[in-house]
């Protein structure tokens, strides 16, 4: 779950982070009401989980109460690379003597934590990876024994910071490494981490990735609150379907993400597109095949579905009767193409062969039943 | 012969009082797994179907002589239970449970790593292993593989391990063990731990990898196969077609900043010799290939 910058420096200022004083506004009014509590200038900051946002003309400085309203207005409802900018985030800004990176994630080769930091910060951290790796101090953190005071100041010497930032640094790291590991985060990353002409260390930004696993131990629902979902999406995951919406005219659904991701590769192979991911599980009942059949049958772009079923555990012969009972409950607009294998597929082939029609039909193999469906969604898409 | 598992594999169940861990445990009785005992502190002394209850791992141990762990524990508790195994003297723990958070598995697979360096951890997030006719500990219908050799497979995505075995079984091509590894960001065995098995194991021939996108561990695994493997492999990568930045299902495949994608690990692949099939239909009849020119 990846959280707005005012989430996550609220998320950090939680761990005792040094963040910009400021806060949030949907509305003109609200931020100009916001900076009466703050010092001019100020920086208004388009709230979208997106890269990109200064150059698009979402982050402005206001000197005064006029340019808040004005930049204010010209943000909120901006167009930043198909998200629409519906917050603002208003902060003191800062005066900036040095920019640093520093962020920890999981090295999932290494199996361990990797800290990154860099003197070179407050540009794309992979773009300092690509034209000078050497710019980048990596520290590998073995989960049980955590970061130590020692390690983490060679690590900061490594860095080569300016030598007054050192102890801000490390202060702020054993914090961020707190971030990442209590606050049960994918990523915490803080770019550019800045050095003030006065010599004080904080975040002007937070790009924070929560690991939704966690969820169970955290109140996360404020975050949870804001996420944005495709509306697909959002109708399938409530019938506990793990669906992905996708541009083409294949409607998808596989038992297994595997089998569901190559099941999206043998229609793309012979020559058509697919309109979504969807895993229904390894059940495969009538419940569950109604509901992903009502999802599909929903999408108007949506030529032809393809149900492609392996029977592990879940016969094959207890798959087809699911797949007969759900279209007795669902009226389909598209014509069903169904590749069924596995455990008892000759008895479920059978069972759907009785139910056969140009609207239904059963064949065999992946391939076969792939390049049926893709005709019927109307040919070739490229 | 089998990597892993075999005849002797004495399999303890941590969650065979709840419906997972009952259904899928007394499956793997039925296949001919030598089902032990379960593990539930509120339930000792109790049974299921005849397999008894006892409070702690360290206590079926002592009283079955269990060797292995299957884990159907909920996953907020499922740190507590993989370090209870370690600690009770089980060699091998494999977590069937889903939704494992990640630091957990960080923290447990480096605990492992430390204080227990013999015990192996499959999973979290897998389908199990099997080595047909021997031992089915997990979720994997026992009736699609088929024993005897000659291919071993490893596979990170739970259904389409089950597609590798139905393949390979209606071609009359056996297997020595099957292993899922699952898709987790901290997988506790990895393809090269199962390719170094199976390199190691004298009745696997050739070996059928099925990736999926995302991550470096296709990559690694070319690189072990191109300096350390002498026996054939066949591989299939799930995922070219899937757009970035999203997840896909439970499986934790997702591509992210152009790493990690079905093109990249198929190129790593063929670099290190593997043939490798653009659908599982296709990495099987390159498999037959294999096998029949095996000899």
């Amino acid at each position: 779950m990846d959280l707005y910058e005012y989430q996550g420096k609220q998320f950090f200022a939680s761990f005792g982070i040094p963040v910009s004083p400021g806060g949030v506004a949907t509305t003109v009014d609200e931020a100009v009401a916001l900076v009466e509590g703050l010092e001019f200038p100020v920086v208004i900051k388009a709230q979208v989980q997106v890269g990109g946002r200064g150059k698009a003309g979402g982050i402005k400085l206001a000197n005064n109460l006029e340019e808040v309203r004005l930049h204010a207005g010209n943000i909120l409802g901006m167009d930043i690379k198909g998200h629409t900018v519906r917050i603002v985030w208003i902060e003191k800004a800062s005066d900036i003597a040095e920019e640093y990176y520093a962020s920890f994630t999981l090295d999932r080769g290494a199996k361990k934590y990797l800290g990154m930091l860099s003197a070179e910060g407050g540009v794309e951290i992979e773009a300092v990876a690509a034209e000078n790796p050497d710019a980048i101090a990596r520290l590998h953190i073995n989960p049980v024994e955590g970061l130590t005071d020692e390690a983490c100041r060679a690590w900061v010497a490594a860095a080569k910071l300016n030598p007054i930032a050192t102890d801000g640094v490390v202060e702020i790291l054993q914090k961020l490494y707190r971030a990442y590991v209590e606050g049960d985060a994918d990523l915490a990353e803080i770019n550019p981490l800045i050095l003030t002409p006065e010599g004080k260390v904080h975040a002007l930004d937070a790009k924070v990735t929560l690991d939704a696993n966690a969820s169970f131990r955290h109140d996360w629902a404020d975050y949870e609150a804001t996420q944005v979902r495709d509306e697909r999406e959002e109708a399938a995951n409530a019938k506990g379907l793990q669906y992905v919406g996708l541009e083409g005219s294949v409607g998808i659904i596989a038992n297994g993400a595997g089998l569901a991701m190559s099941t999206l590769d043998v229609v793309n192979q012979v020559g058509g597109s697919a309109a979504n991911f969807l895993d229904i599980g390894g059940g495969a009942n009538a419940e569950v095949m109604a509901g992903a059949l009502e999802v599909i049958n929903n999408d108007p772009r949506v030529k032809s579905i393809f149900i492609n079923i392996f029977g592990g555990i879940t016969r094959g012969d207890e798959v087809a009767n699911g797949i007969v009972a759900a279209l007795e409950r669902v009226d389909i607009a598209a014509p069903i193409v169904i590749r069924l294998d596995g455990t008892n597929a000759d008895e479920g082939r059978a069972i759907l062969k009785t139910h056969e029609s140009d609207r239904l039909i059963s064949l065999p193999t992946m391939i076969a039943a792939a390049e049926r469906a893709v005709a019927l969604a109307g040919g070739k898409s490229k | 012969m089998s990597i892993f598992v075999d005849e002797n594999t004495k399999v303890l169940y941590q969650g065979l009082t709840g419906s997972q861990g009952r259904f899928y445990g007394l499956r793997n009785q039925a296949y001919g797994t030598k089902v032990v005992a379960g593990t539930n502190p509120k339930k000792a002394g109790t049974d299921v179907e005849g397999i008894p209850i006892y409070g702690s791992v360290a206590e079926a141990v002592k009283e079955t002589g269990a060797t292995a762990s299957c884990v159907f524990i909920p996953a907020p508790g499922v740190a507590d239970a993989v370090v209870e195994a370690a600690e009770g003297g089980v060699k091998l723990i494999v977590v069937i449970t889903e939704g494992v958070p990640a630091h957990d598995e960080a923290r447990f697979y480096n605990l492992l790593r430390r204080d227990f360096p013999d015990v192996r951890l499959l999973g979290p997030n897998c389908p199990g292993l099997i080595s047909p006719g021997k031992c089915n500990i997990g979720i994997t219908a026992g009736e699609i593989a088929m024993g005897g050799g000659p291919v071993g497979i490893v596979s990170r995505s739970g259904t389409l391990t089950y597609q590798a075995l139905y393949e390979l079984t209606q071609q009359g091509i056996g297997q020595t063990t099957c292993v899922g590894i699952g898709g987790d960001p901290v997988p506790g065995t990895t393809f090269i731990d199962c390719l170094s098995a199976f390199e190691a194991d004298p009745d696997t021939k050739a070996v059928m990898m099925f990736g999926e996108i995302g991550g470096s561990a296709e990559e690694e695994a070319a690189e072990f196969i191109a300096t350390k493997m002498t026996k054939p492999v066949v591989a299939y990568i799930a995922g070219v077609t899937a757009p970035p930045g999203k997840k896909m299902g439970h499986a934790g495949a997702i591509v992210s900043g152009g790493k990690g994608t079905a093109e990249a690990k198929m190129a790593a692949l063929r670099e290190a010799g593997v043939k490798v099939g653009r659908n599982p239909t296709e990495a099987s009849a390159l498999m037959a290939e294999v096998v029949a020119g095996l000899g």
